[in-house]
């Protein structure tokens, strides 16, 4: 006990005798790039480390990364917008787990004279931030809602929807734009089932299990990401019903997109998380150059992917799906 | 502090919170190494804002693992006492707001320690149980929604006062507070040792005339309504109340109880020991963002952490048999 009492007196006296200063600029010339994701794990967000990681060494700038443990982690992303503003950067990316409830401290770094761009996802406000690179997941959800009406061709749709979470706002912007895309209103009677994933495979699977259970006539099926599509074509294949039913997703991932070529999926929305990251990097490292600062929001791009095109619906095949995919 | 000594039965002396101590300062020197940034008052002050959730959490923590439980519940119960917080007091007084989440988490606390005792079932299953129906309820009541645009009032603790040359956060400065207080309570009063009986031998504890299930109850209430703090603080520093919060803090905060020293087996540990824990994981992450390692390396350390204490306490109790 006494020694843990002198212990923390000599804790507290190194901390008092170094105290009092502010943090110091990096020791180096180095520009510091910082990059938050939602989660470490998800392979969308492990490429677009990869592709910040090697746009900072093309930049000669360093690349800090930090993330969230589950989506919607907001607590560690505030600590790692903290840490990296001590740490000196000159800008951070950011793809906010919780929109809303970063805004004030993505305010504190900006103060702090902090560039700040989201990537794949706004924050609520948008102008929270300096500017935003990512996908328009509304018009991600329009196209494969597009793609599904032409599909159809007249059948009436039994739909399921297997989407992410609650009070995620991709999840909600992807969900909505597939209903504008098929033309029908939240609540209509052709959507039979909606459930949440949380964008896994296996939750997916359990889900589209239970829509089926629910309405077993189910022909049309809307997922949020192809591990969701995934799942739900293992549950649709073991009711032996894989071939009549249209499954239709967003992401363009590799494993996705093989999953369109092999027919498990019958399009997909792909997005481009390389291109965010590294047009992410280069505006800090222009920043740090003492260029603008970029504002706005810069849409990445999204691209419909299929085999089966349709009239009136553009569309790119799966080999220029696999020749541009991700993870 | 050192009156305590004479106080607490040789036993718990041996509680290794010198080791933990070590591995604090080994960290703190090894960090100073290797980041200009990290040896600063200011970043100081900002480790302490990162740990004070989660080191509030761990006293309630503390205390039910002392007494031989453990909490599943607290991030849950946290999250749901800030959502109320923040719902309330955009249509009320902020400071009935607050009382009011305090006391739904010391409700949530009173559920628990009822359970535990009346129908004498394990903590484990019967937090485990809470933890979800906490959960759902805050996502219910909340719609999923964040909510913004909360009062001054209700974040007070989020602003800073000057301390030499540094700014320090009134959370920063209560989360230190609360620590004090309960190292007072669990060394210098019958009541805490009653909690250390009641953690060493339940039965034993009972022969003595402590009246175990009214003294567990109590220790659950308690370790509700210091969630609720945690949640006051939560809320300060985010400055929303948000329904996802907290989710993997029910572990987090038995990781900072075990770093600091605290037996899982119950009746030996320091809530000093937890703030040292805490203190722990939130160096090693902010050092090694300073030093540009990503952070799954911090969790990796972490666990290597926590084996290495729990093997610390495992060869300490082998000795003191």
């Amino acid at each position: 006990m006494k020694r843990l009492i002198a212990g923390l007196g000599a804790a507290a006296l190194m901390a008092a005798g170094c105290g009092g200063g502010t943090p110091s600029g990096s020791g180096s010339d180095t520009v510091k790039v910082g990059l938050i994701t939602k989660t470490e794990t998800n392979p969308f967000f492990v490429k677009m480390k990869e592709g910040a990681t090697a746009a900072a060494k093309a930049q000669g700038a360093e690349l800090m990364s930090a993330a969230g443990k589950f989506d919607g982690d907001n607590a560690s992303q505030i600590t790692a917008i903290e840490n990296m503003v001590a740490a000196g950067v000159k800008g951070i990316l950011i793809t906010p787990s919780d929109t809303k409830a970063i805004v004030p401290a993505i305010k504190k770094a900006r103060d702090a004279g902090v560039l700040v761009i989201a990537l794949d996802t706004p924050t609520e406000p948008q102008d929270a931030t300096d500017a935003l690179f990512a996908t328009d997941n509304f018009k991600a959800g329009e196209l494969i809602g597009q793609y599904a009406k032409a599909a159809m061709a007249g059948k009436p749709a039994k739909i399921a929807t297997l989407d992410l979470a609650p009070g995620i706002t991709v999840g909600k912007l992807r969900h909505d734009g597939f209903l504008k895309g098929f033309g029908v209103a939240e609540g209509d009677p052709s959507i039979v089932c909606s459930q949440d994933t949380q964008g896994d495979q296996s939750k997916g699977q359990t889900a589209m299990e239970n829509c089926l259970q629910k309405a077993p006539d189910i022909n049309l099926v809307y997922t949020i990401n192809e591990p969701a599509a995934l799942g739900a074509h293992t549950a649709l294949k073991a009711k032996g019903i894989d071939k009549d039913v249209l499954v239709v997703s967003v992401d363009g991932g590799c494993t996705g997109t093989k999953a369109v070529k092999s027919g498990q999926i019958a399009a997909t929305s792909q997005q481009y998380p390389l291109k965010m990251a590294e047009s992410g990097v280069k505006a800090v490292t222009d920043f740090a150059k003492g260029g603008k600062k970029a504002t706005g929001y810069t849409d990445t791009g999204v691209t419909l992917i299929t085999d089966k095109p349709v009239a009136g619906v553009a569309a790119k095949d799966t080999a220029f799906g696999l020749a541009n995919c991700w993870g | 502090m050192a009156v305590i000594e004479a106080t607490l039965p040789r036993r718990i002396l041996t509680t290794p919170t010198a080791g933990p101590l070590a591995a604090l300062v080994i960290a703190c020197a090894f960090f100073s190494l290797n980041s200009p940034q990290f040896l600063t008052g200011g970043n100081f002050s900002l480790i302490i804002q990162q740990v004070m959730v989660v080191g509030t959490l761990a006293i309630g923590q503390t205390l039910i693992i002392l007494t031989g439980g453990i909490d599943l519940s607290n991030g849950a119960i946290m999250a749901f006492g800030g959502i109320v917080m923040a719902k309330l007091a955009l249509s009320m007084p902020p400071l009935l707001a607050i009382a009011a989440g305090l006391a739904v988490c010391a409700l949530f606390g009173l559920v628990n320690g009822m359970l535990v005792t009346r129908i004498s079932l394990p903590p484990f299953i019967v937090t485990l149980g809470m933890l979800n129906v906490v959960f759902a309820l805050t996502h219910i009541y909340s719609q999923d929604q964040t909510v913004t645009g909360l009062p001054d009032e209700l974040t007070f603790l989020g602003q800073t006062f000057q301390l030499g040359g540094t700014r320090v956060t009134y959370g920063s400065v209560l989360t230190i507070a609360l620590f004090l207080l309960f190292a007072y309570l669990l060394g210098q009063t019958a009541w805490g040792r009653h909690v250390y009986a009641l953690g060493n031998s339940p039965e034993v504890a009972r022969l003595t005339g402590i009246r175990t299930s009214r003294l567990t109850v109590g220790v659950y209430t308690l370790a509700g309504l210091v969630y609720g703090i945690a949640a006051l603080l939560l809320v300060s520093r985010t400055g929303v109340g948000d329904p996802q919060a907290g989710q993997t803090d029910n572990l987090d905060s038995i990781t900072a109880v075990v770093l600091g020293g605290t037996s899982l087996f119950g009746g030996r540990g320091l809530v000093m020991g937890t703030l040292i824990g805490a203190l722990i994981v939130g160096v090693f992450r902010n050092g090694l963002q300073l030093m540009g390692v990503p952070s799954i390396y911090q969790t990796l350390i972490t666990g290597i952490l926590v084996i290495l204490a729990v093997t610390v306490d495992q060869l300490s109790r082998r000795r003191t048999r």
